[in-house]
């Protein structure tokens, strides 16, 4: 109910915001065309009819799975976006696969031992993490991995196998040198994230009585950690990374134009600097979709991790 | 009288190394607690009394740390434990009660999941023997429909309930000492008059030895044996129960007696012991209390009154006892 009322306002928003920037017949005419030409492609396009006709015919289309025709290729911007979805999913996946495996034992480490050096360093590199630009970091990363000594290539995809329908490169040696730069890129500003908010998670848990009250019982630091610290410290990770991981593929738009990484966002680039209004559209309404499953799930992994949320479900 | 006591503490310190100096929150304390016998120890906010139970189970967080005394534990020296050595004794030996009921069970584990484990800590025994055991002891502290229970998250407990699980994971392993901070503050009267009256009846009926810490009078009067009286770190008057809420020897004691409200005396202001705790971190020379004493002279400003013993467990910190005939 609330995801419907969502998308429908998104769609309207991004529908008329992109008809207002620029006119895209300057761009899809040749400039020698004459004015019949012109107007022949205007009415191709329906461009002749006023924004509100436009926005109904868009929505009755859109029903029936169908978000438009792409200007430039001529083809379905949905089938466009789709072809396109595994790369940068798997880049989103990678990059939250990182952001777990890397920033929660640094996390936990950093809030057990918030005194030690090591802990200090962990969490003033976090801040480096978080400051420094992606497009410079991975432009650095090129730099010095892929250039200077030369463990990875510097840009694409490399090797895919099909696993389940979908093109994914990870699973083959070649396609895995091709996505750790890039997805490592990604994800060092979630690391970070996860870094802090692991820590932060840690060292208010640990002040509080049942984890006093665990050590009472005689349960060892282990136990205590792994069980009681960590179920209680997932609650906001989840919830974060649950946000994070949309962002993740909404705006790995840098990131894959720096690593040529044939994705989404590298599409939504250049649809913008061709005004391929219809990819732009279609584009925002899958993360506006992408992005309500997400909470969705978040939602329900929640319910997983938090017994109280559980409770005022049944309730309700 | 020559049971050997359960526990013996003797000159106790645990002081807390801040930047601002050194706090002596339990500074040269000293008592025992018989097998059965229930331990009153009683005083304001920030006399030492909850950090004296950390120290006997060995949880006192950074940046304290026992400096100094011994814990005999049926002979054996506690103060002189390492961590594994302290953690194979909590729990075993040694209980906590806490508080606080609703912040002692972790939120987001079943209570099976909490109680079996805090079996599985001490003793190599099944999943489903263990669970047995759970059962059992939820029974004990009056629990109905155990198995429900079992399977039940915290937050679908009341704050009775809470701390009846609480102390039912503290009797697992029938400890020889249980240690139970403030542990019916935050439960109302009635609840708080059924937990106290099971609590003395398990005492009883397994011979563990109970510190209750408390700043409740009122409490103490009606569960316990004898009682410890600590202000600023140290323990001012000791006793047993009766002796000491009837005669008071030290006018802090005195003073604590007097503002428990009372039938008798309704409709008269409550006494109040002028002043406040001082802080721990720079205490005034001599006798801690002096600033807000009313029998203070010249010499309770200038030296730390010596525990004076009187009588084989009736003990005074005091210059100036109070003379019994001044009681009303």
């Amino acid at each position: 109910m609330q995801s419907g009322i969502v998308m429908i306002a998104m769609s309207v928003i991004v529908f008329f915001g992109v008809n207002v920037v620029g006119d895209p017949i300057d761009m899809l005419v040749a400039p020698d065309a004459d004015q019949a030409e012109i107007e022949r492609v205007i009415r191709d396009f329906g461009l002749d009819k006023p924004v509100w006709q436009q926005y109904t015919v868009f929505v009755s289309n859109a029903f029936k799975g169908d978000l438009g025709t792409s200007f430039i290729f001529g083809e379905s911007a949905l089938k466009l976006i789709v072809e396109r979805m595994p790369a940068t999913l798997e880049l989103a996946f990678m990059a939250l696969l990182m952001a777990i495996i890397i920033g929660i034992p640094l996390g936990l480490y950093a809030g057990l031992r918030p005194n030690a050096i090591s802990s200090r360093l962990i969490m003033s590199g976090s801040i480096l993490g978080f400051s420094l630009p992606t497009f410079w970091v991975g432009i650095m990363m090129i730099m010095l991995f892929a250039v200077m000594l030369d463990w990875v290539p510097a840009t694409g995809r490399g090797d895919t196998i099909s696993v389940l329908g979908m093109q994914v490169s990870f699973l083959t040696a070649d396609g895995f040198s091709h996505i750790v730069l890039p997805a490592l890129n990604l994800a060092l500003l979630k690391i970070s994230l996860v870094i802090r908010l692991t820590r932060a998670g840690v060292r208010e848990v640990m002040h509080m009585d049942f984890i006093k009250f665990a050590r009472a019982k005689g349960l060892s630091a282990n136990r205590i950690v792994m069980v009681h610290l960590f179920k209680n410290i997932m609650i906001p990770v989840v919830t974060v990374l649950g946000l994070e991981f949309g962002s993740l593929i909404a705006f790995s738009v840098v990131t894959e134009t720096i690593f040529a990484w044939p994705g989404m966002g590298k599409l939504l680039i250049d649809a913008i600097q061709q005004l391929d209004r219809p990819i732009i559209v279609a584009y925002l309404m899958i993360i506006v979709v992408l992005f309500v499953v997400i909470n969705l799930i978040v939602d329900i992994l929640y319910s997983i991790l938090d017994p109280r949320v559980r409770l005022q479900d049944a309730a309700n | 009288m020559n049971t050997p006591n359960t526990l013996t503490v003797k000159n106790l310190k645990t002081h807390f190394f801040t930047k601002a100096g050194v706090v002596k929150a339990v500074d040269d304390v000293s008592f025992s607690v018989k097998p059965g016998e229930i331990l009153g120890l009683v005083g304001e906010s920030g006399s030492g009394k909850t950090v004296t139970g950390f120290s006997l189970i060995g949880l006192v967080d950074e940046p304290g740390r026992v400096v100094g005394g011994s814990i005999l534990l049926n002979g054996d020296d506690l103060a002189r434990k390492n961590e594994k050595q302290w953690r194979e004794l909590r729990g075993k030996k040694i209980a906590m009660i806490f508080q606080d009921p609703m912040m002692t069970l972790n939120p987001v584990l079943r209570i099976d999941t909490q109680m079996i484990e805090a079996i599985q800590a001490h003793e190599k025994i099944s999943k489903q023997a263990a669970r047995e055991r759970c059962r059992e002891a939820l029974v004990r502290v009056g629990i109905a429909s155990p198995d429900e229970r079992l399977t039940s998250y915290p937050h679908q407990f009341s704050g009775g309930m809470r701390q009846r699980v609480a102390i039912a994971i503290a009797l697992l392993h029938e400890p020889d000492l249980i240690i139970a901070d403030e542990p019916t503050t935050a439960l109302d009267v009635t609840i708080q008059a059924q937990i106290l009256y099971e609590v003395r009846k398990l005492c009883s009926e397994t011979g563990m030895s109970l510190i209750w810490v408390t700043h409740d009078l009122a409490v103490i009067s009606g569960l316990a044996d004898r009682i410890a009286v600590m202000y600023a770190g140290r323990i001012v008057e000791q006793g047993s129960i009766d002796e000491v809420l009837d005669a008071p020897l030290h006018p802090y004691t005195k003073g604590l007696i007097e503002s428990v409200p009372s039938r008798n005396k309704r409709g008269a202001k409550l006494y109040q012991i002028p002043g406040m705790t001082p802080s721990l971190l720079n205490l005034p020379a001599g006798c801690a209390f002096s600033s807000r004493c009313s029998a203070k002279q010249s010499d309770c400003l200038v030296a730390t009154p010596e525990i004076t013993q009187l009588g084989e467990e009736r003990q005074v910190r005091c210059f100036h006892p109070v003379k019994q005939e001044e009681m009303a």
